[in-house]
């Protein structure tokens, strides 16, 4: 699924990365605790997080992760954009739970890590 | 070669900044992205650790041939018992360190499993050592 896709089934907003909205995305880890997000170890992953803060884009960064979705209408800093700018990231803000926001995505096809 | 990165106490905005500049160093020497992933997750993990747990330290990261070596060097309140810390779980993290989606007890086993070698010494009240080794595959 290309992130364009995504941005369309969450009815979100882009705020970084508007330019590479072609990529793809074949899976999903969603989580707040980012020391389980830093033992994934999957190519082309969407990270669903209601955490954020800056070490939601430095845990990105060591994880190799260049495609996030904030949930529950949270709102990333200037400071996130700029580091996620930095690592050619995207970052998508919607204001689904973070279950509705899986469940939408899983049944449009996007497969889970485990 | 060799880099040395200062660590502060608490300061959970600079969190990071070491790991990034080194995977950015492993980037530029071509070594393997599996290989980057596992040594910027170790040196993550334990640069956190820092931030979180000590009164500060540093991180040393030597690059070899054949391996990458990493001291990370803490002055704080050491490690009681180092084989409850490696426990997946057990945490004395604060609510503030939890806040930043650590503190679950999954930073040394997280370590641990990413690198070839970890070796651990703590003495309480004064601080912990961590050496870090990850195995450079011979080129070509």
């Amino acid at each position: 699924m290309k992130l364009s896709d995504v941005v369309s089934i969450l009815n979100a907003e882009v705020i970084c990365g508007q330019t590479r909205l072609e990529r793809e995305v074949h899976a999903v880890f969603a989580s707040d605790l980012m020391s389980d997000v830093l033992t994934i170890d999957s190519e082309k992953l969407l990270l669903v997080t209601g955490l954020v803060n800056i070490q939601t884009i430095r845990t990105s960064e060591m994880s190799d992760i260049k495609n996030i979705v904030l949930v529950r209408n949270k709102k990333a800093s200037p400071e996130m954009i700029e580091l996620a700018e930095e690592n050619r990231m995207v970052i998508i803000q919607c204001s689904y739970s973070m279950f509705r926001a899986c469940g939408l995505l899983f049944r449009h096809g996007v497969e889970p890590v485990y | 070669m060799r880099f040395e990165y200062n660590i502060e106490a608490g300061n959970f905005s600079k969190a990071g900044d070491a790991s990034s500049s080194f995977k950015k160093i492993l980037k530029q020497l071509n070594v393997d992205p599996q290989i980057i992933k596992r040594i910027v997750v170790s040196l993550y993990e334990g640069e956190v650790n820092i931030v979180a747990h000590a009164n500060g330290g540093k991180a040393i990261c030597e690059v070899d041939t054949n391996l990458v070596r990493i001291h990370l060097v803490d002055v704080g309140p050491g490690i009681p018992d180092i084989n409850k810390a490696m426990q997946a779980g057990y945490s004395t993290a604060s609510a503030r360190v939890r806040e930043m989606g650590f503190g679950a007890g999954m930073g040394l086993q997280n370590i641990k499993n990413n690198a070839d070698i970890l070796n651990i010494q703590s003495e309480v009240g004064v601080g912990t050592e961590l050496e870090i080794i990850v195995n450079l595959p011979k080129a070509g």
